[in-house]
């Protein structure tokens, strides 16, 4: 049997994460009912390890750190074919950076017990850091690739892995339990069906606190966390838009006597 | 005197053999953190046949160049860099420590991060020094710019891309300090690199690029990517794209501009249903002049650049595409009698 923990951050939809804005006079986030949805990246994590229990004998776990509302969204990895899904989800575990995200992702993974293989997007699209996957793999004291574009071979104690270097690519290969990383291009993620959701449906989903986990206070959320945010600003505008105007046609045909101008035609 | 001073590190990536430009623009950028803070800027280079590497570093603002040259240095390993620079950085102890945003980069600033109990901060767009020599780390977010600290943790550490900081003269009269790491090197344990193939992009490179076509989610999907990518092919442009064109699958991660991607400055900008989103425009607000098509006139993109086309841009670009192969077609009947 392998285990596999597929670690999942809820996010802003990023489609509508333009609507996020920084209020420029209390300089606090207007949230204007952004939607969660899986990480984009993270899709491809949970469908590399659906492939992969299509083919073995395979448990899945989706695992999580977020608010109540995240919930639903590891009910929807559940749906989409995971076998356990837990939520990290404590007031303690709030304003956490990557650094203390890791530590507790760590300490949750940790608490599953018996793991092969943790399987990460490699970066959270509101975030933008690619730090937590290769964060969890030091504190659990695992070998990481990040980046994983193609699960080469995979034998009992080690696996075979491509992983992404700029335009080239590394090809490696990690003993077990390890961390991988793994960019869209590992897969094409399967959406939700049907028959998932009715068999998501007796599924449960464990929560933990910190109460719940081998983990300091002082090591979780804003008090574990060596980076704090201090400000935010509003950026200021800093050029004048001139709409071009008309038709299709002539809106083109405008923009390509400007660019004729600038002589790049 | 100075030497009593924790330093300011930059940790410099090798890349095909030489040092990636924003290796020596962050040699820069903690050579001006360092005077602020009377201390010695010092550079960590590993890999193997250093040639000019090291000089290269000193010239560009280093004090002090530890350098590892070694045939099992010669291709990023993720158990022996990391381990090697974050033994060197707990022997020395930098009060900052900066890493390029390279593909090498972003692998091993977490696991040295991790490793020294500190904080990271992805992709700074500025560094600042202030009082206490604590620095100040400008990430865009939210249509706006927010600073991190890492307040108590030693060293402060921060990614940054190519581009962010200039290129700093190079002073051939600079003299440093090259310090030899010796072996024996930590033996990997459990990865073994098997093959490390490096590849040369195709297309219009983006970094040096006079005009940038760039799509993001508007553009809706594969057939409307084509579109863009056969307008940036007719201008001879290089494409570029948002983070959701590269969560979509339509867009590659080597083309994506912004924080977390490429700094960009070309004469002529084109973006194609895009939102205007901070962490792409961030990358691309060098650009002389911006242009900018998208179905909402309310779009935040609007306010960011200079020509704006109100239209569905799946319908738009293909009208456009054919506006200029006509151009081009009358322009060539001219000059060619």
């Amino acid at each position: 049997m392998l285990n596999i923990v597929v670690c999942m951050k809820a996010v802003p939809d990023p489609k509508q994460a333009c609507n996020i804005k920084i209020d420029p006079r209390t300089k606090t986030l207007l949230r204007c009912d952004v939607p969660l949805v899986v990480n984009p990246l993270d899709r491809h994590a949970l469908e590399s390890a659906l492939q992969i229990k299509a083919q073995q004998e395979t448990h899945i776990s989706v695992l999580s750190m977020g608010p109540p509302e995240a919930g639903a969204i590891v009910k929807e990895c559940l749906a989409l074919g995971a076998d356990t899904g837990i939520l990290l989800c404590d007031r303690q575990f709030a304003g956490a950076d990557a650094y203390a995200t890791a530590r507790t992702l760590a300490a949750g993974i940790r608490n599953i017990g018996a793991v092969d293989v943790v399987l990460c997007g490699m970066a959270s699209s509101d975030g933008a850091t690619e730090w937590v996957g290769p964060e969890i793999a030091v504190f659990l004291d695992m070998p990481v690739v990040t980046q994983v574009e193609k699960i080469v071979d995979r034998g009992e104690n080690t696996w075979e892995v491509s992983a992404a270097l700029g335009h080239g690519y590394r090809r490696l290969r990690v003993s077990l339990p390890a961390v991988l990383t793994v960019t869209r291009n590992l897969n094409n993620p399967k959406t939700l069906s049907f028959s998932g959701i009715i068999k998501a449906r007796k599924k449960t989903i464990t929560t933990w606190g910190l109460a719940d986990l081998a983990l300091p206070a002082a090591s979780a959320g804003i008090k574990g966390s060596p980076t704090i945010v201090t400000t935010m600003q509003a950026v200021e505008n800093t050029r004048a838009v001139t709409f071009l105007e008309g038709s299709r046609q002539e809106k083109a045909d405008q923009l390509v006597q400007k660019l004729s101008a600038l002589g790049i035609l | 005197m100075r030497e009593r001073k924790s330093p300011v590190w930059v940790i410099a990536d090798v890349e095909n053999g030489r040092l990636p430009p924003v290796s020596l623009q962050l040699m820069g950028c903690a050579r001006r953190l360092a005077d602020q803070l009377e201390t010695a800027a010092e550079a960590v280079v590993l890999g193997h046949e250093l040639a000019s590497m090291p000089q290269e570093l000193v010239a560009a603002g280093a004090d002090r160049v530890y350098m590892g040259s070694d045939p099992n240095l010669a291709h990023y390993h993720p158990e022996i860099h990391p381990a090697l620079i974050a033994d060197l950085a707990a022997a020395h102890a930098p009060q900052v420590l900066l890493v390029g945003s390279t593909p090498v980069g972003r692998e091993l600033a977490p696991l040295v991060a991790a490793r020294l109990s500190t904080g990271l901060t992805a992709h700074c767009i500025d560094l600042r020094m202030k009082a206490k020599g604590v620095l100040e780390q400008k990430i865009p977010a939210y249509g706006g710019v927010i600073t991190i600290v890492c307040p108590e943790k030693r060293p402060q550490m921060a990614t940054v891309a190519q581009g962010v900081f200039p290129l700093p003269p190079p002073d051939p009269d600079r003299s440093g300090e090259l310090v030899d790491i010796s072996g024996p090197f930590p033996a990997p344990r459990q990865v073994t690199v098997l093959e490390v193939v490096t590849r040369e992009p195709e297309g219009v490179c983006l970094e040096n690029a006079p005009v940038v076509v760039a799509g993001g989610a508007g553009v809706g999907g594969p057939d409307g990517w084509r579109e863009v990518v056969a307008l940036s092919t007719l201008l001879n442009a290089a494409l570029g794209c948002t983070r959701p064109a590269v969560d979509e699958g339509w867009s590659e991660l080597e083309s994506m501009i912004g924080q977390s991607g490429k700094m960009v400055g070309p004469e002529v900008y084109i973006g194609i249903g895009l939102s205007g989103e901070q962490q792409h425009m961030v990358g691309i607000a060098g650009a002389k002049l911006m242009i900018a098509v998208n179905n909402d006139k309310k779009s935040p993109v609007f306010t960011q650049v200079d020509i704006g086309i109100v239209d569905d841009c799946r319908s738009f670009v293909p009208v456009l595409i054919d506006a200029i192969r006509q151009y081009q077609k009358m322009k060539g009947s001219a000059s060619c009698p």
